[in-house]
């Protein structure tokens, strides 16, 4: 098995003014999400939702500053790290990750050594 | 070509052959068997890199040695053993430091392993399996760029240098590198696994490897640039490649288009240019010059490749070229039956570059002023703004309604899309003549 982390991407604005129906609809989707990976075969090794980019700072050298490096729409808005057999298993995994405002982005978790 | 790479023609040429021989046989066996011989040999080298490394090794090895002791009888299995036990030495070498991000190989074989023709008659008992399929199917990977995968497919599959991949696509050698060495990096570090997809994704799958063949034979076909019209190297290895996959997945029916549709499409390769080089449309090829016998084998696929459930893009595709290949004329064509069959193209594929050739079939069979009003939509919906049949399409119809100026208005702007020289000449030399026609 390998490490893979999934990053959600997501329009925040969509979640600011969504309704607290859809929201509860997501944080279902989550909780569902995580027995879904666990019937591919897959494991959530962890799995966080982000503060909105309003409340990020950034640092560059000695300079702070207020917000994101890239204000974008979409923009990571949590993630979660998996245990999967390969890429295909990832992207399964992936597929099955909430983002109704967006999508996810796997990328694999570099090994040292 | 053969139909199967695996047939093992050139072999037993026996012992006390000479050295023009042995080059001859190892340059037939590179062209027939490398797909094979790297696929077999990644297998045990769990490395890209590594494996290409001893694969070379055993075809710089084969020149030797089938030089002195003569050509084997099944060169494929020769030079597989040799490469794969060049692979087990440098692993066992190497062990360290290629241990970081092996190529993530499969253990249960999806495909059954197939003993190629010969094996175990010669000093390998070995079963040597045959893993093309699992070669192709990580080079098209849709994880990795479009054009990744046809640089991948080239080199692996195909036993192309970078250098020459590069040529083919008329892009700098350091930049083609730069895009292999990128996508088998990614394979590795993504864990992109080395296997045929589960039956639930092998359409998707099959339809990205299906994708870079056809595209390597267009491009082949047409060349995107330079003086020559047709790039014949690139157009035989997308054959091949057909071929291989028609032989590895007999039951697949868009393998079966695919390959029909190549096939009837380049029987007429030697019709598309005049002596001069200059482009020839279908409507002014010399017909009795198509290859029959190629047409007759595409044509036996398409049957095939429609039967059972709603026909794939490839096998629709096929069954219209087929269509073509049999029309005594361009004006004898049953235009009414290719319409209907771009109508149920566009269902399974909704293409605009489908939809305009639609039209111009549209317009043999009701006129150029039907064909027109679809160009004249497709342009509206500006999906087709920087493709070059476009305007060139429009240019045609215009030409045979005899609206000249608008017309040459046409020609100018599919003149200022087109780099490729034969079909620059095409253009122009209608351009003349339809700013000199009477108005």
């Amino acid at each position: 098995m390998a490490e893979y982390m999934i990053l959600i991407c997501e329009d925040e604005s969509a979640y600011a003014t969504a309704t607290p129906d859809v929201l509860q609809q997501v944080m279902e989707a989550h909780n569902r999400f995580s027995e879904q990976v666990a019937e591919t075969g897959g494991k959530i090794v962890e799995g966080r939702a982000l503060q909105p980019t309003s409340t990020a700072t950034s640092i560059r050298g000695d300079v702070v500053t207020d917000g994101p490096f890239i204000e974008t729409k979409e923009a990571v808005g949590g993630y979660y790290l998996v245990e999967a057999r390969d890429l295909d298993h990832a992207l399964e995994i992936g597929k099955l990750c909430p983002a109704r405002f967006g999508g996810v982005e796997v990328r694999p978790i570099m090994v040292f050594g | 070509m053969s139909e199967s790479p695996r047939s093992g023609a050139g072999a037993d040429v026996g012992a006390g052959s000479g050295a023009g021989e042995a080059s001859a046989a190892v340059a037939d066996a590179h062209r027939r068997e490398w797909a094979f011989v790297l696929a077999a040999t990644a297998r045990v080298a769990g490395d890209l890199d590594v494996a290409e490394e001893c694969v070379q090794d055993a075809y710089a090895a084969a020149l030797t040695a089938w030089t002195r002791q003569g050509v084997p009888r099944n060169p494929g299995a020769w030079l597989t053993t040799t490469a794969r036990r060049r692979a087990i030495d440098a692993k066992r070498r190497d062990r360290v430091l290629r241990a970081k991000l092996p190529l993530l190989i499969e253990p249960d074989p999806p495909v059954a392993a197939s003993t190629p023709p010969g094996a175990g008659r010669a000093e390998e008992d070995e079963v040597i399996p045959d893993d093309r399929l699992r070669l192709i199917f990580t080079c098209c990977h849709p994880a990795l760029a479009r054009e990744a995968q046809v640089a991948l497919t080239l080199r692996l599959v195909c036993g192309l240098t970078t250098v020459e991949i590069a040529q083919a696509f008329l892009v700098a050698e350091p930049t083609m590198a730069a895009r292999v060495t990128r996508a088998k990096k990614k394979i590795s570090a993504a864990r992109i696994a080395y296997r045929v997809p589960a039956p639930a994704e092998l359409p998707d799958r099959l339809d990205a490897v299906l994708t870079v063949v056809h595209l390597l034979y267009t491009t082949g076909h047409t060349a995107p640039g330079g003086d020559n019209l047709v790039r014949a190297d690139l157009v035989d290895r997308a054959i091949g490649v057909a071929r291989m996959l028609r032989t590895l997945m007999p039951d697949e029916r868009e393998v079966a288009g695919l390959l029909a549709l190549i096939l009837l499409t380049d029987a007429r390769r030697a019709t598309r240019a005049d002596p001069q080089g200059r482009l020839l449309l279908l409507e002014a090829q010399d017909r009795s010059r198509w290859d029959r016998s190629v047409i007759a084998e595409g044509t036996a696929l398409v049957p095939w490749a429609l039967r059972g459930g709603r026909p794939g893009r490839f096998a629709l595709q096929a069954a219209i070229a087929a269509l073509h290949a049999e029309a005594p004329s361009y004006a004898q064509t049953d235009w009414p039956q290719i319409v209907a069959l771009y109508d149920a193209l566009l269902r399974v594929w909704s293409s605009p570059v489908v939809a305009l050739n639609r039209a111009v079939a549209l317009a043999m069979a009701q006129g150029p002023a039907a064909g027109l009003a679809q160009i004249g939509e497709l342009e509206a919906a500006g999906r087709l703004d920087a493709y070059r049949y476009l305007p060139a399409a429009k240019a045609d119809l215009l030409r045979r309604l005899g609206r000249w100026e608008a017309a040459a208005q046409a020609y100018r702007d599919a003149l200022a899309l087109t780099d490729n020289a034969a079909e620059r000449e095409f253009l122009a030399r209608r351009l003349t003549e339809v700013t000199g026609a009477p108005s």
